[in-house]
């Protein structure tokens, strides 16, 4: 009983931070449409910035002081970012402002570690809050009731600002109606650059306030980031008591489920949050959200299949690629085969966003089922890596049925915030069940069959399974199947209003994606000869993101194009510096802002501009063409 | 005989707003009914309600003598009832013929085939679709590039592919010139006629409700207030008072309003 009490008031401490974060991201996506996914950085930086102010001002005033200063630092370094990067993008699709947001995240990952150095930081007690408080026998930190009280203040304090200031009746009338307050008059820009401010003030204080608790450490955006992502799709985003009660939900489940499964902790929290989006998909305190901006579908320029001339010029493209061996060294045929696998793994993540519209922050979660799955089979049956390979990406399809029922309900930024967290509970299974998976260790000797086993024989094996593998996708695409899913996409209403089961179709295509990514998972497992939990990892996922996007989001062949350049890029890189976090997150932020077509997408642009093109099939030209005004629906 | 479409007292509220409340008519096989009525009256609520977009408060929908209110629009539309909406909705990266070709190939059940072109399915039934609105010439064109007025068109032949029994058609030619509204309302007539559809229509231009419909019922805040022929509802004096009276139409502030 007293240990329950215990647990209970540990669970309420841990909950004000996360309430905290959590509700700065609530207020900013009401206002601006934005998931700010560079939230868990800000958070990280309030506690590099506090632990280095309170290193400086010491004694009560210096402490809370500092807590405080850091706090409003890092909320104009918030507010610089919404002024130079955010302002460019309001009008883009959410896809985008996610990966823009990430960039950000990822470079000040390296930034971090360039000032505050890679070792964990141990941060000073809280003063006058340094013992602790005896509870039915047992301790509890005094500094945990201190927390406790917070989150009901804080709230207070929000309630008060949100309906007895102007400022604040007018952020509450812009989540309701935006252009509304637009009408009014009121300053738009500074409206919303304030309104980040506060969200990223939030954020770094519940960052600020964890040092006289944990240790401070570069890992703890991504940490942060990913429960509060659950915290806001249980709550419903936009909604400050949405987030109270759900971070309250989220830590007291995490602070019981240690004690009920303690290997795997995050499986109660991953069963709540199923309840809740299959009773309330938009959240216990949310609202049903309009239909989002799609990814893709914004060009107006008609897929088609090859021409008899693009094919023979693909034919010889992988004929040339099939050559490779007797002209690379091993080392060159290595990094070929990774491209490879990689080529599969975009283009399966290709299929769901682009040709689905459903962006996956989570699309690693199929392809590392897909590894383990093949690592099982070798380790435990002892199977050869023939039958590994045919098998194993059974566990990404299962994973993908499993996960990609719940996944479909939603859409647009709750789909990409729920697919990521599925992915992260899937790797954090692979983290934490070592009997199983060895853990952060990974499974080891996962060695493909003697034909395979020279770089030469696994560059083929690669390069047949992604022919083979990005040749049903591209059937598959030109498909009924494909114009059904891609109809869905383009307007749900039209769809619907035809007979397309949309649901349906999409869940479909997130099984298909999820099995190709399986497929190149288990290779990827054979050509380094182990697997590892990273395979499931944000970083994995978003790679996947990059190539498609950097390939071109609206073509059919970007994600080839994409995965070959930005792996053989990525590569290079890690062998050139240490700072690839930085360089690739601001390629990210380049990308999304200047570069939004991607590769391909800018070479079709070129040739339609050099060479406009005929109608394909029958009928004249109409007057006109090309010119006609688009007045888009909707 | 029974009906082809059967209405009993259909009422949706928003709040406390009362969008339709106790809206009952029936429309034979091959009719054309206009529902006409100011901005807000309920026009769109009802059309929402007709394909199962929204669900009723209450009241009940029955097509050829079976019971489909509540069903799921894709459900509806099996049943025969094809509709356009107000504002157009289409597949805008694909082509005009690839945007017929998708219905078709869902009207067929083809639609989870997996390995084959698409591209190459039902061209022959689409093309005839399209002649049939005027529209085979930008057959290859990119939906998302045409003129609105082809869309509305466009949107014709989609609502056409299933064969339907019942058309539903919001504001059919809001945002076109007047002649070619004209046109493509008498177009539209001809082919329901032929084809013995029923086609159920709003409209704000009183010239193309007038040639065409063959009765006419009149919505305001959410009621029907006057039913009958064309004639006789614009004699109707209460309905004059709503807005014939003032300038007789009220084109002029006519706006494209919300979504359908
Ligand atoms: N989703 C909704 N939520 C709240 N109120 C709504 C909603 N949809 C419609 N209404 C209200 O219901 C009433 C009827 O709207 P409806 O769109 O059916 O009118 P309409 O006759 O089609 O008008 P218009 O000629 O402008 O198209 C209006 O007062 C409208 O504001
Ligand atoms: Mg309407």
């Amino acid at each position: 009983m007293e240990f329950i009490l215990v647990q209970t008031l540990s669970g309420l401490a841990s909950a004000a931070s996360l309430f905290l974060v959590a509700s700065g991201l609530s207020i900013i996506f009401g206002v601006t449409r934005i998931v700010n996914f560079a939230h868990g950085a800000f958070y990280m930086l309030g506690a590099y910035m506090a632990f280095t102010l309170t290193d400086r001002w010491t004694g009560a005033f210096g402490f809370w002081g500092a807590i405080i200063a850091a706090s409003l630092v890092v909320a104009v370094l918030g507010a610089l970012m919404e002024m130079v990067l955010l302002r460019r993008i309001y009008q883009a699709p959410e896809l985008f402002q996610l990966l823009a947001t990430f960039g950000v995240t990822l470079m000040v990952q390296d930034i971090v570690v360039l000032i505050w150095g890679p070792e964990d930081l141990m941060g000073p007690r809280a003063p006058g809050f340094t013992g602790a408080v005896t509870v039915f026998g047992r301790m509890v930190p005094s500094y945990d009731f201190l927390l406790i009280a917070l989150g009901p203040v804080v709230l207070g304090l929000l309630w008060l600002l949100f309906h007895y200031t102007r400022w604040g009746v007018l952020v509450r009338a812009a989540t309701q109606d935006r252009d509304m307050v637009a009408a009014l008059g009121v300053n738009q820009k500074w409206l919303f650059t304030s309104v980040f401010a506060l969200g990223v003030f939030l954020a770094a204080l519940g960052g600020a306030l964890q040092i006289p608790r944990t240790t401070v450490s570069h890992s703890m955006d991504l940490a942060i980031i990913v429960e509060v992502f659950v915290v806001v799709v249980i709550g419903g985003l936009g909604s400050v008591l949405g987030a109270f009660v759900a971070a309250i939900i989220v830590s007291e489940l995490n602070a019981f489920g240690i004690l009920i499964f303690p290997k795997i902790s995050l499986i109660l929290v991953f069963l709540v949050m199923a309840v809740v989006l299959v009773i309330r998909p938009w959240g216990l305190f949310g609202k049903p959200e309009s239909a989002p901006r799609p990814a893709a579908g914004l060009s107006i320029r008609p897929w088609r299949p090859f021409t008899p001339a693009e094919r023979i010029a693909v034919a010889v493209g992988v004929f040339g690629a099939a050559v490779l061996p007797f002209f690379l060294g091993n080392y060159a045929l290595t990094v070929g085969a990774e491209i490879l696998v990689f080529v599969l793994f975009a283009a399966s993540l290709h299929f769901l966003m682009t040709v689905g519209g459903l962006a996956s922050f989570g699309h690693a979660a199929y392809f590392g089922l897909g590894a383990y799955g093949a690592a099982f089979l070798v380790k435990f049956t002892g199977a050869p890596m023939e039958a590994a390979l045919l098998v194993g990406p059974l566990m990404g399809l299962a994973g993908a049925v499993v996960f990609g029922w719940f996944c479909v309900r939603l859409s647009g930024v709750y789909f990409a915030m729920l697919t990521l967290a599925f992915a992260q509970i899937a790797w954090s299974i692979a983290f934490q069940w070592v009997d199983v998976t060895g853990g952060d260790n990974g499974m080891l000797g996962i060695w493909p069959s003697t034909w395979a086993s020279s770089p030469r024989g696994f560059f083929w094996l690669a390069l047949g399974i992604a022919v083979v593998g990005v040749g049903i996708l591209r059937v598959l695409v030109f498909s009924p199947f494909g114009y059904g899913l891609r109809a869905s996409r383009d307007s749900a209403l039209r769809s619907e209003a035809i007979g397309i089961d949309r649901r349906s179709m999409q869940w479909v295509a997130f099984i298909v994606a999820g099995t190709f990514a399986g497929i190149s998972g288990a290779t990827f497992a054979f050509l380094k000869g182990s697997v590892f939990p990273d395979f499931l990892g944000i970083p994995t996922s978003v790679d996947g993101l990059v190539m498609v996007l950097l390939g071109g989001i609206e073509t059919v062949s970007g994600a080839v194009v994409g995965a070959v350049v930005y792996k053989a890029l990525a590569i290079w890189l890690m062998s050139q510096t240490d700072l690839s976090k930085l360089v690739l997150g601001a390629i990210i932020v380049l990308l999304v802002v200047a570069f939004p077509k991607g590769i391909v997408g800018f070479l079709e642009d070129l040739r339609y501009r050099l060479r406009p093109p005929r109608a394909n099939g029958a009928g004249p030209k109409t007057a006109g063409y090309g010119i006609a005004k688009v007045e888009a629906a909707e | 005989m029974t009906a082809l479409l059967d209405v009993r007292n259909l009422a949706k509220s928003y709040g406390g707003v009362h969008a339709v409340r106790g809206v009952s008519f029936s429309l034979e096989a091959g009719q054309i009914l206009a529902l006409i009525g100011p901005n807000g009256a309920g026009k769109s609520t009802c059309f929402n309600m007709l394909n199962g977009q929204i669900r009723p408060n209450a009241g009940s929908i029955t097509l050829a003598g079976q019971d489909i209110t509540g069903l799921a629009p894709r459900v509806v539309w099996r049943k025969g009832v094809g509709r356009t909406f107000q504002i157009t909705a289409t597949f805008a990266s694909m082509t005009v013929r690839e945007n017929v070709q998708v219905a078709l190939l869902s009207h067929h059940g083809k639609l989870w085939a997996a390995f084959r072109y698409a591209g190459a399915a039902y061209l022959k039934e689409a093309e005839a679709l399209l002649a049939l609105v005027g529209m085979e010439a930008q057959a290859a064109r990119p939906c998302g590039e045409l003129a609105y007025g082809d869309l509305k068109r466009l949107e014709l032949a989609i609502a056409l592919a299933n064969d339907p029994k019942l058309l539903l058609m919001d504001e059919p030619t809001a945002g076109m010139a007047p002649k070619e509204r004209v046109d493509l309302m008498r177009l539209t007539a001809g082919i329901a006629r032929e084809k013995g559809i029923g086609v159920l229509f709003t409209e704000h231009d009183m010239d193309v409700v007038f040639e065409h419909a063959d009765s006419v019922m009149v919505l305001n805040r959410g009621e029907l207030i006057a039913t009958g022929s064309p004639e006789a509802v614009r004699r109707d004096p209460q309905v004059r008072a709503i807005y014939l009276g003032d300038g007789l139409l009220y084109d002029a502030k006519h706006r494209e309003g919300d979504a359908a």
